[in-house]
Formats: C-alpha cells, sequence, structure tokens
C-alpha cells in the first residue's frame, strides 16, 4: 500500500507539474507596457512555489512509503521532535514567503500607488448589466457631469449625460473601447447599477467598476490589434455575456477616429 | 473506583443530566452531546449530498447546455448562478463548519477531556435546532417565486441589495439571508459552548498541553466562530433592512436598474465586503482547522509514533487563529480598496504560510520513521497532508495583489479554495469518519470499500481542480454559464469535458462511501473498545460510549495524548490514564 500511495502521489505531482510548464492553455499573449513585469514576476514565484510543491508532494510519497509497516523488524524512533530542525524551517518559510512577497511588490506599487501622467488618454468606463459603455470628452477634454435620471439607452443616452453642461457638446459614447497604441489610458471605472469588473486579459489589466465609485486606473497598450473584454463580478443572469472589444489603433487612425466621432456628435446636435 | 474520584465523580455529575427514556427526548430533542454531534453529522451529509447534486447539474450544464434535465428542463443562465449560490452556501455552512465543529468535535472534545458532557446541554440542543431550521428556511428558497438566489455565496451589494437585480432576488435572497443569520446564531451558541466547555471541564491531569490536537482546533475553531459569526449576523441584518425597509447600508445613491431609478442614497458595497470577508476569511479556518486536528491525531495514530513537535502545533493553531483575522482584504485587491491596505494584507496572508508550513513539515516528521499502518482513515489523512500542500501553494500567486490582477475571479481561485478548504476539509471528514465511526457505532466500516473509495476520491479531486488552475491562468472568469460569448473561452471547452467526466465518475464513487456508511452501521464487523491501539481518551468507553461517557466514573490523565513507541513500556501505547510511571512523565 506504501508504494501504491508513493506512485500515485509522484504521478499526480508529475503530471501537474507537466502541464504547468508545458503552458498550453497560457495566458494570452500580452500587449501592454506594465505586462512583462509582471508576467516574469509570475514565472519567478511559479518556479519557487513549483520546487516547494515537488519537494513537498515527492516528500510525502517517499516519507509514506519509506516508513511503512514492514513487520517485527521496523524500529519505529521514538521522538517528540526536534527544537533546531522546528526554527530551522520556521525561519526558511519565512523568508521564503514574506521575501518573495517583498520583493514582487514594486509592480503592483508601480501600476497603483500612482496615478496617469497628465497627457494620458481619458476615458470613462461605465458598466451596466450587462453591457459596457466608454465616454470620450472629446477636444475639450472635460466630461460633461451625468444624472442617473436622464440615463436611457433606448433614447441614445446609456450613461445619462446632461446635455445642458456645456462640457456634454462633444462628448461622445461608444460602445467599443478604442486607444491608440504606446499612449497612456486612464480610465475612469464607474457602474451604474451592480458591481462589474473590467477584465482585459492582453493588458494583464483587472479592475472592478463600483457604484457609488469613480475609480481612476491606468495603462499602455503596446500593439496594435482588437483584445477581448470579459466581466469578472458577477453581476446577475447576463454575467457571462457582458463581453466587450478593445481596439488598439495607431496614434493617426486614432485622432481621425476622434474627430469623425466629434463631428457625428455636432451634426446631430 | 477509589475514595478521591468518587468524590470527584459527584461534582461532575453537577455537569451531568439523567438519562433520557423516551424517544424523543433521547433522538430528536437530546441534551446528549453525543447524539447532538450525530445530529449535525447526518444534517451535514444531507446538505453534502443535495451540495453536490447541484455541482452535478452546473458540471453538466457547461459541457451539454441543451440537456434536458428531469422536471428542471434546460438549464437558464439565470438557473446556473442559482445552482452555484446554493452549492457554495450549502457546502461552506452546513457541511464544512458543521460536520467537523458541530458533528465530531461534539462528540469527541467532551470524551477528549475526559467530561460528562458540554457545559450547556441545552444550548447544545438549541444550537443544533437553530441551525436545522436555517437549513429548511435555506432549501425553502428554491421553492418560493423567483426561485433561489444567484448573487453567488459571497452576496456581494447591491446585487444582492435590490429586489430588481435579477431572478431570486426577491423572496429567495430573503430567505437565504434570514437563514445565513440563524446559523450564525447558532454558531455562535455552539462556539461559546466549545470554549466553555474546554476551559472548565477538563478531567484532572488533562492540563491544556496534554490535549490532543483535535481539542486545540475545536477549542481555538470556536473562538474564531464566535469573533467572525457575530459580524456576519449583523452584516446579515444590515442587508436585510436595505432590502426591505429602505435602508441603505450597502447601497449608494444614483442607481438605475433596468431603466428605474433606486431610490437608495449614501451606502457603499465595499462595507458589505469588508464585513462579509472579516467573517469570510476565518471561516476558511473554521472549515479547515479541525481537520488539521484530525490529521495530526490519524497521523500519529498510525504512524505508531508520537506527534512531532506538539507545542509548535499548538502556536502553529493559535499563529493560524490570530492571522486568520488580519487578511480579510486579499479577497479585495481589485475591489477598489486603497491599494496601499492591498500591499498590507498581501504581507500578513504570506505570513500566514509560515504557520501552515510548520504544520506540513511536522505531519511528515511525525510520521518519518514511524510503522504506517495503511488504514482508510490513515489513507485520508495523508491525502488530507497531500491536499493541503498543494490547495495552500496556490496561495502565493493569489496573495501577491500583482499576479491576482490577473487571477482574480477565474477559475484559479475556484481550483484553490475547492482544494485547500473544501476537498482537504472533506478528507478530513472522511479521515475522521473512518477513525471515530466504530467508536460511535461499535462496527467497523468495510477496509475494501474504504480504500477504494480514497482512491477515487484521491485521484479524481486532482484530475478535477488541477485543470481548474490551467483554466484560470488563461483567464477564465468564475461563475460562467456558458463559454459561447468570449471568443478566448472558446478553446478551453475540451477542459472543461474533461473536468465534467472526472467530476460524474467521482461524484459516483462517493455512493460507495454512501453505502458503506450505512450497511456498516448495521453489518459491519463489532468493533472493540480500541480498534486502533490509540491513546485518548475516547479509547478506554465502550463503543458506542454510556450516556454520561464514563459511566459515573472519572478519567485521571497521566501522560500526554500521542505517547506511541514509548521505550520500555509493555505495549506500543500508552493510554492518557495509565498510571503515572509506567513511562516517563509528559
Amino acid at each position: 500500500m506504501g508504494l501504491v500511495l508513493l506512485v500515485v502521489i509522484w504521478l499526480i505531482t508529475l503530471l501537474s507539474t507537466y502541464y504547468f510548464a508545458i503552458d498550453k492553455w497560457a495566458m494570452l499573449p500580452l500587449a501592454s507596457a506594465h505586462g512583462p513585469a509582471m508576467d516574469s514576476w509570475f514565472h519567478t514565484t511559479y518556479i519557487v512555489v513549483g520546487i516547494v510543491f515537488l519537494a513537498a508532494q515527492i516528500g510525502l510519497g517517499w516519507v509514506v512509503w519509506r516508513s511503512r509497516d514492514q513487520g517485527d523488524q521496523t524500529k519505529v524512533t521514538y521522538s517528540h521532535g526536534n527544537t533546531k530542525l522546528e526554527v530551522l524551517w520556521t525561519v526558511l518559510t519565512a523568508i521564503i514567503f514574506v521575501g518573495l512577497n517583498l520583493a514582487g511588490a514594486r509592480i503592483w506599487a508601480e501600476s497603483r500607488f500612482q496615478g496617469a501622467a497628465p497627457g494620458a488618454v481619458k476615458v470613462e468606463v461605465t458598466g451596466l448589466q450587462f453591457a459596457w459603455y466608454f465616454r470620450y470628452p472629446g477636444p475639450d477634454g472635460q466630461f460633461a457631469r451625468t444624472k442617473p435620471e436622464l440615463a436611457d439607452a433606448s433614447v441614445g443616452n446609456a450613461v445619462g449625460i446632461d446635455d445642458t453642461d456645456p462640457a456634454a457638446k462633444d462628448d461622445f459614447v461608444v460602445g467599443t473601447l478604442i486607444l491608440p497604441v504606446d499612449r497612456e489610458a486612464e480610465l475612469t471605472l464607474r457602474s451604474q447599477d451592480v458591481i462589474h469588473s473590467l477584465f482585459i486579459p492582453a493588458m494583464r489589466f483587472k479592475q472592478d467598476a463600483v457604484p457609488g465609485l469613480m475609480i481612476k486606473m491606468h495603462f499602455t497598450p503596446t500593439k496594435v490589434g482588437d483584445y477581448e473584454i470579459a466581466c469578472a463580478e458577477l453581476c446577475g443572469l447576463g454575467h457571462y455575456k457582458m463581453h466587450g472589444m478593445l481596439k488598439v489603433v495607431s496614434q493617426a487612425d486614432y485622432e481621425k477616429w476622434v474627430a469623425q466621432k466629434v463631428a457625428e456628435k455636432q451634426a446631430s446636435q | 473506583m477509589d475514595a478521591p474520584s468518587q468524590a470527584a465523580a459527584g461534582v461532575h455529575a453537577g455537569h451531568a443530566h439523567a438519562a433520557p427514556t423516551g424517544f424523543i427526548r433521547k433522538y430528536v430533542f437530546s441534551l446528549d452531546h453525543k447524539i447532538i454531534g450525530l445530529q449535525y453529522y447526518f444534517l451535514a451529509l444531507l446538505s453534502v449530498f443535495v451540495g453536490m447534486g447541484l455541482s452535478l447539474l452546473m458540471r453538466i450544464h457547461l459541457i451539454w447546455p441543451e440537456a434536458n434535465i428531469p422536471w428542471l428542463g434546460h438549464i437558464q443562465p439565470e438557473t446556473y448562478l442559482t445552482l452555484l449560490t446554493m452549492h457554495g452556501t450549502l457546502m461552506v455552512f452546513f457541511v464544512l463548519t458543521l460536520a467537523p465543529q458541530g458533528g465530531f468535535g461534539n462528540y469527541f472534545l467532551p470524551i477528549q477531556i475526559g467530561a460528562a458532557d458540554m457545559a450547556f446541554p441545552v444550548l447544545n440542543m438549541l444550537s443544533f435546532w437553530t441551525t436545522f431550521v436555517a437549513f429548511c428556511v435555506m432549501v425553502a428558497a428554491f421553492f418560493v417565486e423567483g426561485g433561489a438566489p444567484l448573487h453567488g455565496w459571497t452576496g456581494y451589494a447591491p446585487l444582492s441589495a435590490l429586489q430588481s437585480a435579477g431572478p431570486g432576488e426577491g423572496l429567495g435572497a430573503d430567505l437565504w439571508i434570514i437563514s445565513i443569520a440563524l446559523f450564525c446564531a447558532a454558531s455562535l451558541m455552539g462556539a461559546l459552548n466549545f470554549i466553555t466547555t474546554t476551559l472548565d471541564l477538563r478531567a484532572k491531569g488533562m492540563t491544556l498541553m496534554r490535549m490532543p490536537l483535535t481539542c486545540w482546533t475545536w477549542f481555538v475553531t470556536a473562538m474564531l466562530g464566535l469573533l467572525a459569526f457575530g459580524v456576519l449576523l449583523a452584516a446579515g441584518i444590515l442587508l436585510l433592512l436595505d432590502r426591505n425597509v429602505g435602508t441603505s447600508f450597502f447601497v449608494p445613491g444614483g442607481l438605475v436598474l433596468s431603466g428605474n431609478l433606486v431610490k437608495h442614497n449614501g451606502g457603499s458595497p465595499l462595507l458589505w465586503q469588508h464585513l462579509f470577508w472579516f467573517f469570510g476569511h476565518p471561516e476558511v479556518y473554521i472549515a479547515i482547522l479541525p481537520g488539521m486536528g484530525v490529521a495530526s491525531q490519524l497521523l500519529s495514530t498510525f504512524s505508531r509514533k508520537p506527534i512531532f513537535g506538539y507545542r509548535a502545533m499548538v502556536y502553529a493553531i493559535l499563529a493560524i487563529g490570530v492571522l486568520g483575522f488580519l487578511v480579510w482584504g486579499h479577497h479585495m485587491f481589485i475591489s477598489g480598496m486603497s491599494p496601499y491596505s492591498g500591499f498590507a494584507f498581501s504581507i500578513m496572508t504570506m505570513a500566514i504560510g509560515v504557520p501552515s508550513a510548520i504544520k506540513t513539515f511536522n505531519w511528515l516528521g511525525t510520521m518519518w520513521g514511524g510503522k504506517i499502518r495503511f488504514t482508510t482513515p490513515m489513507l485520508f489523512a495523508i491525502g488530507f497532508v497531500s491536499l493541503f500542500v498543494s490547495g495552500g501553494l496556490s496561495g502565493p500567486f493569489l496573495a501577491q495583489p500583482q499576479l491576482d490582477i490577473q487571477l482574480h475571479d477565474t477559475y484559479f481561485v475556484v481550483a484553490h479554495f475547492h482544494l485547500i478548504m473544501g476537498v482537504a476539509a472533506i478528507f478530513g471528514i472522511f479521515a475522521a469518519t473512518y477513525y471515530w465511526f466504530p467508536k460511535m457505532f461499535g462496527r467497523m466500516m468495510n477496509e475494501s470499500l474504504g480504500k477504494a473509495h480514497f482512491f477515487f476520491s484521491f485521484i479524481g479531486t486532482y484530475a478535477i481542480f488541477m485543470p481548474m488552475h490551467y483554466l484560470g491562468m488563461a483567464g477564465h472568469p468564475r461563475r460562467y454559464s456558458s463559454l459561447s460569448e468570449v471568443g478566448f473561452l472558446h478553446d478551453l471547452m475540451p477542459l472543461q469535458h474533461f473536468i465534467s467526466i472526472v467530476a460524474f465518475i467521482t461524484i459516483a464513487a462517493q455512493f460507495i462511501f454512501l453505502f458503506n456508511l450505512f450497511w456498516s452501521m448495521f453489518k459491519g464487523k463489532k468493533a472493540e473498545m480500541n480498534p486502533w491501539q490509540a491513546t485518548t481518551l475516547e479509547w478506554t468507553v465502550p463503543s458506542p460510549p454510556p450516556h454520561d461517557n464514563f459511566g459515573g466514573m472519572v478519567p485521571v490523565v497521566n501522560h500526554g495524548p500521542y505517547e506511541y513507541s514509548v521505550p520500555g513500556a509493555p505495549t506500543d501505547h500508552v493510554m492518557q490514564t495509565d498510571p503515572a510511571g509506567a513511562v516517563s512523565a509528559h
């Protein structure tokens, strides 16, 4: 039985590790400026934890087999422990775990402790059951005020822009997030009903949109392309289909698109 | 019986009560901690099979969305969310909290410390029956108009706070909250009872440092319960008021739901999360600590070796208990909470890895150089260690906010908590069941069926939950009733298929256990008083124990709990009650 357990534990361990290592179901190719640091830290953690995992499970299988009852000749070591060993592995795990944490903390600090630099592209993201809306402030760089009582998707004003605010003239709202490549984007996340979470896997970005809060986040896309957006916080029956797209385009294309949108908006007024 | 212990018995009788004779007082409204323990155990057993049934439906729906289920028809997206909400709630509250603590703790804490009953038998009975009502109210949520809630077991507001936020958020959600509030009240009663019993009713010679580690874990779990359930109870009441009276604790102003302005103002959705996780994180340890105690007890017993580092184990249990209250914010790294708080919670979380690692090392140290008997309870204890390591080690990923950004609310989290607080704790319950069954029912469970059950469950668990890590790393969000709407999820369908098929087999294998349990109750081999040659007090009394546990005698404890293979001792185990001097005192 000891041998069976050893084989089962070792096989499970090696198979799990194999599938982790070959990375068959990989993270989506990354396309943001802060992403490489995160991915590389992921790999560091991966290696440290992987070694501990292998050592512990292989060790468990081995100890179980080695210490099996082999009849009368088995001599049990009577012992209540070993203080030196206890201290050794307590200190060792403290160094590994807390050290790993402190060493990686700067990645969190760099992306979250400071706001976006001036000149970032500003977009307001509104989540509501079950869609994402993206509002751009237009050339004036100002978002007009919103009023919940004006919010009504059926009249084309899902986020409730107050048109009496002069800043509303060039605000426009779209269903696809469009950002210029290699320029920092500052998103202001809000929600109109329940909590949603803006998850853009290729950007290594996830942030809850919480009703009552305006949460400012920032990142810089580094590759032109189309990227999927999913909702990551349970928001009701349509949670699984609260899907959106991020389109990263060249700076020139971006400017052209903004100009066109502003013109459309002003033509409609 | 010598004179001093007779005198002590007189004092002791103050806590005891006469054996009831009628069926109702004996088996239904019983004051006997052993009957109450069994009542908790069977309620948890019922819950676990209901909860498992819900997960079966979820797994079917994920891979065959068009399947026509008898009585349910096609499972709708909102029904899927209902299933996962009720699965999580039943499992966390009515299984993982009830079986290890209410079930085994109730049955064996008094016996292991040498008491005739719990300190407050009436409170004990009240605690069980309140829990039973809570269970009925919870299940009733399925049958009311709109059905059970869909807000997940975490019940994040405002989804849980607004009746119009989705199907099931009407009366079903009210019943869900009322059930949890009742459950909290019952748990508070239980916690008081456990703490008082441990502190006041220990037999002569049963010092704290001679208690079996199971008693330590039940004791610390009770303290966690006392501090955590009160907070959840308050949060639940506030949520109920928000939903029905128009208060705004968790709902801010200016919300628009399905085109209608919501009449609330000034609440904070994050307040719910703080209150919920202030309970929710200690709850993880409420579920797993008794399993750690059982694993320690069994690894020592079946290795025929004293526990390695008893004192360190006790300190580790206490450290886990204290740190468990300082880490709740790691559930909220991307909730909009200050990133500086995230940093602090992250460090505390990594620190909790240290006492957890101490326990793992000491379990290996306990087995090392022993003489392992591979009984079914021992297999489950070894399985517990393996799952505890595997589930624990995904912690360092999630505990680092810079990595949690990618992994939060994906299947990686589902894999993590199922391995560590779900299945590891369940393995603790299985280990305890196979180990104490002879004491509780006077018969042995079948070993061959037990071993088959172990290997199906152990391999099945890994085959289900390891792939969920890969899903999470690939970005698969949890709580998705379908993968059809998001392009990058399509490639993950084969993995979902694999998980579902293995889940079907593993779920089927649980009926081996169910059969073994009930068959052995009536047909199992008769058990002796001490079939495992174990040392703790429950093995000094008949199987099952008499009404007052020790038949009017009061045990006197002379030894520590795990004196196996003591050099010079006549047998390979020294009972805690053996006369002093048989071995060097410990």
